[in-house]
């Protein structure tokens, strides 16, 4: 079943650099190695395919999920496939792995090293996975098990294909642990998951991955749950072992920009469907279909905000500090303090559009919520319109009234079983005199139409909504009281490139109409480069740099904002082809 | 680790302190002299004064706390007013019913429950799911009385395997303890083992959905090796709190049962001594009660840490 590819297949369809054989190296004890060097030279001539998907088409329970997808991958190359939510890109990963949800029924042929992965039995299946093809996932949090060491998790990829005695499979995580950038000196083998953060969780995933040398490495949006400087290291470590190892790697991601700097073919689709598949080069220069087209041109969407008003201050920030209580250590000895932000200043104008950037971690959301005077701050001020938000230990409701927020997901911050219109309509329990009646429904009507929905929405439930229409009911509801400032707390980083893009367009239209005032925070600096005015630079509870947009763009002063500005991957310039 | 456990001690002995004082306290409120009680209504004054003075009842409260909770901690109970032999020794003889029989349940009850539960998550969604949640359901409804009869009307008087009550003593011999305990076990087991094996399968459920399950079947582990593996391990905290409830149930819930196989246990020690209104011995076995029940707690706590590295390095 592991048998040498005797097809003479086909060649990959564009070129690709580092495109070079695998098998020479792969370290299974009781070979012979002198001839199975003999047979890589051999194989080396004829296999130029490592994984080569033709027409696969899948059913869940019926319903179509892929249509007739094709692609292939050479050793050595990097194969990202890319589309929106629903393109069916994570399904075609899972096929390969036949990790596919019960009711899936796959159709065509997959073809790995040689073997039809859709005809083989489950139990040849399992000496596959995780020996000829590795996998790597997107939540790092959750992807390793937490009652057992990250030793003993990288260990089991190679005791559980018996590839090595248990003293030599421990030899070998640890040094496949330390070849991810998990030295022996801070990282033993003991360590448990929790004591690890997310990007490192990651290498331990990529470690297991790679722990018996796959000729297949999967990555599903491997960095999309990380921080930018993270991402940017762990892209790197995937390149290197790509490079190192000769493998061929299936990458999976929803990011235009590591795409085009990490892929050599790039295969784009959409509804399960292949749209357009080439090389990167190629690809960049002349996009053949619209849908790639439209999709690379949202992701470097600019807005056009209008002009500013003239400086008058709205929300003024005085030296803030949060503190968190820490558990205690010891019963007597007073608990320790941790401070979250630490001496925060800063002033929004009325009509600015301020920009927040920074990792997690960093104190955003602590300052989020201190603003809209959610928790008591320990030092400093928080005045909007000259009041404070915060009087004697109570939010201040006549200060309340004149905030909103707009939260990242929009599929957990509405109540399932309200209507639309009682759903926007929970800020008026803020108002001393609420509208009722006909007022009620003619500000539904309106929020509904700013936002480029329809009066007629009011009456549904949001289940019966998308996620893009779902961000503009947040909206709506931010917007139906007519605050004088709105939070938009990660407000479109879930959503697709194209349905952000509208978002965005949106936001600046309601900038025209409305004369809104708001702090966008965001780990995308991309998205907070286009809709802001000016940017605060956040790290560790503190304020780095902040200063102009384009001008913090263009001249970091601080090394941490040069530091996320150079781990952010850029769109290359596109050139369109002729269609 | 040890530092968690230093910590877990500190509470549990906190927790025993407070418990004293409750216990102690809400049942020197309830109204009713036991020496007069002991003595009947026409009793002379004298005679109950001097009976109050013999069982200590003369002394004040607090002092009277103090002397029990020195007299337990010394191994001491005080005397029963009712039958004027020594509570310890009374406690000791149930204690030796008691907590045996609950040993038993339990293990019983985990045998079947395990296996159980881990097979029908398992099998989610077929007929063997079906039919353990069937099984379980009717587990749980009925009541254990009516099953424990059952058990005496088809083992001990149809086919005469088990004695259809009592209980012979341990001086015979072990195996003829536990086979005298053997029924009510069983009776005392099968709703435990109902409840546990749902709380088992929807737990380890949970496990099957995470993420790093996933993991594991990438990395080439079948089906039933991640479950082994990586899942059951896991659910088992739910679990464990589950176990912890049932046993401190079990030792001095089984009332019912023992009354149906006249097992002299500490469920009907205490029903005896309430309706005779004898303090000193419902003070006591409530009391070890609560200890049994907070111990069990911090055994359950150990547990968890064993079993979640994560609750370990929380200080």
């Amino acid at each position: 079943m592991r048998s040498a590819n005797r097809r003479a297949a086909p060649g990959p369809k564009g070129g690709c650099e580092s495109a070079r054989p695998v098998g020479a190296d792969r370290a299974l004890p009781g070979g012979t190695a002198g001839r199975s060097v003999c047979l890589a030279i051999i194989a080396k001539a004829t296999r130029m395919t490592l994984l080569a998907i033709k027409d696969l088409s899948l059913t869940i329970h019926g319903a179509p999920i892929l249509k007739d997808v094709s692609l292939s991958i050479a050793p050595g190359e990097i194969h990202a496939v890319t589309g929106e939510s629903g393109s069916g890109k994570s399904m075609t990963a899972f096929a390969v792995m036949q990790l596919l949800p019960n009711g899936a029924k796959a159709t065509g042929t997959v073809t790995l090293d040689g073997t039809d992965i859709l005809s083989v039995t489950e139990a040849q299946m399992c000496s596959i996975r995780g020996s000829d093809a590795g996998m790597v996932f997107q939540e790092p949090m959750t992807a390793l098990n937490p009652v057992k060491t990250i030793g003993d998790q990288v260990a089991e990829t190679i005791l559980i294909h018996k590839a090595m005695p248990p003293a030599a499979a421990k030899a070998r995580a640890r040094e496949v642990l330390t070849r991810v950038g998990l030295p022996e000196n801070r990282f033993p083998l003991s360590r448990y998951p929790h004591e690890l953060s997310g990007g490192q969780r990651q290498r331990v995933v990529i470690a297991m991955a790679i722990a018996l040398r796959p000729k297949l490495l999967i990555a599903d949006e491997p960095t999309t749950a990380l921080d930018v400087t993270t991402q940017a290291q762990i892209l790197d470590l995937l390149k290197g072992l790509v490079a190192e190892e000769g493998m061929g790697m299936l990458m999976i991601t929803h990011d235009l920009a590591v795409v085009a700097d990490m892929a050599h073919h790039i295969t784009v689709m959409r509804r399960g469907e292949v749209v357009e598949s080439a090389p990167t080069g190629q690809l960049l220069a002349g996009m053949r279909h619209d849908y790639t087209k439209m999709l690379f041109a949202a992701s470097k969407h600019q807005v056009d905000l209008p002009e500013r008003p003239a400086p008058a201050p709205l929300l003024e920030v005085r030296n803030v500090s949060r503190d968190y209580r820490l558990p205690r250590t010891a019963l007597f000895t007073p608990p320790g303090m941790y401070r979250a932000v630490s001496d925060v200043s800063f002033t929004i104008d009325r009509g600015e559009r301020l920009g927040l950037v920074g990792e997690s971690g960093c104190g955003k959301s602590t300052l989020t919520r201190a603003i809209l005077g959610l928790e008591e701050v320990q030092a400093g001020q928080i005045l909007l319109g000259g009041e404070p938000v915060f009087t004697g230990h109570k939010p201040n409701l006549a200060v309340r009234r004149k905030m909103q927020v707009v939260f990242q997901d929009p599929f957990g911050s509405f109540n399932p079983r309200h209507r639309v219109d009682r759903l926007i309509t929970e800020p008026f329990h803020l108002l001393p005199d609420p509208p009722t009646g006909t007022a009620r429904d003619a500000a539904i009507a309106e929020a509904l139409t700013a936002v480029g929905l329809t009066p007629g929405d009011a009456r549904k439930y949001i289940h019966e909504f998308s996620g893009g229409q779902r961000q503009r009911i947040a909206i709506a509801r931010a917007l139906i009281i007519r605050p004088e400032l709105i939070l938009f707390d990660e407000a479109v980083s879930a959503l697709d490139v194209s349905v952000r893009a509208q978002i965005l367009d949106l936001l600046a239209d309601l900038c025209r109409q409305y004369d809104l005032t708001y702090l966008f925070i965001s780990h995308d600096l991309t998205v907070v480069r286009s809709v802001t005015d000016r940017v605060l630079v956040m790290k560790s509870g503190e304020i780095v740099e902040q200063g102009a947009t384009p001008d913090v763009f263009a001249n970091p002063r601080h090394p941490y904002t040069r530091d996320l500005i150079a781990a952010a991957p850029v769109m290359p310039d596109v050139t369109e082809g002729a269609a | 680790m040890l530092r968690y456990t230093l910590k877990r001690l500190v509470s549990l002995i906190i927790s025993l302190a407070i418990a004293s004082l409750v216990i102690f306290f809400v049942i020197e409120v309830a109204p009713g002299d036991p020496a007069q009680f002991m003595l009947g209504l026409n009793a002379q004054p004298d005679t109950v004064a001097a009976l109050r003075a013999e069982l200590g009842l003369d002394v004040p409260k607090w002092e009277r706390y103090l002397n029990w909770v020195g007299g337990m901690l010394a191994g001491d109970f005080g005397t029963s007013y009712t039958y004027r032999t020594p509570v310890a020794e009374m406690i000791a003889d149930r204690l030796w019913v008691s907590l045996p029989l609950a040993l038993y349940a339990l293990t019983l009850s985990t045998l079947i429950a395990f296996p159980a539960g881990i097979y029908a998550a398992a099998r989610h969604g077929h007929p063997g799911d079906v039919a353990v949640m069937g099984a379980t359901q009717l587990g749980v409804a009925i009541p254990n009385f009516w099953f424990a009869m059952m058990l005496v009307l088809i083992f001990a008087i149809n086919l005469r395997w088990f004695s259809a009550g009592g209980f012979a003593g341990w001086d015979e011999g072990f195996w003829t303890g536990i086979h005298s305990l053997t029924l009510p076990a069983i009776a005392l087991a099968l709703p435990q083992a109902a409840i546990l094996a749902r709380v088992m399968r929807s737990s380890l459920l949970d496990i099957l959905g995470e993420d790093f399950m996933r993991t594991a079947r990438a990395k080439g582990l079948s089906r039933r090796q991640a479950l082994w593996r990586h899942g059951v391990r896991n659910a088992l905290i739910p679990v464990l709190t589950i176990i912890g409830l049932q046993f401190a149930f079990l030792i001095a819930g089984g009332i019912i049962i023992e009354q149906v196989f006249y097992l002299p246990g500490l469920g009907r020690l205490i029903f005896q001594s309430i309706s005779s209104r004898d303090l000193i011995v419902v003070e006591s076995v409530v009391m070890l009660l609560v200890f049994a029940v907070i111990v069990v707690n911090f055994l359950v706590d150990l547990a968890y840490a064993a079993v979640d590295p994560r609750l370990r390095s929380r200080t």
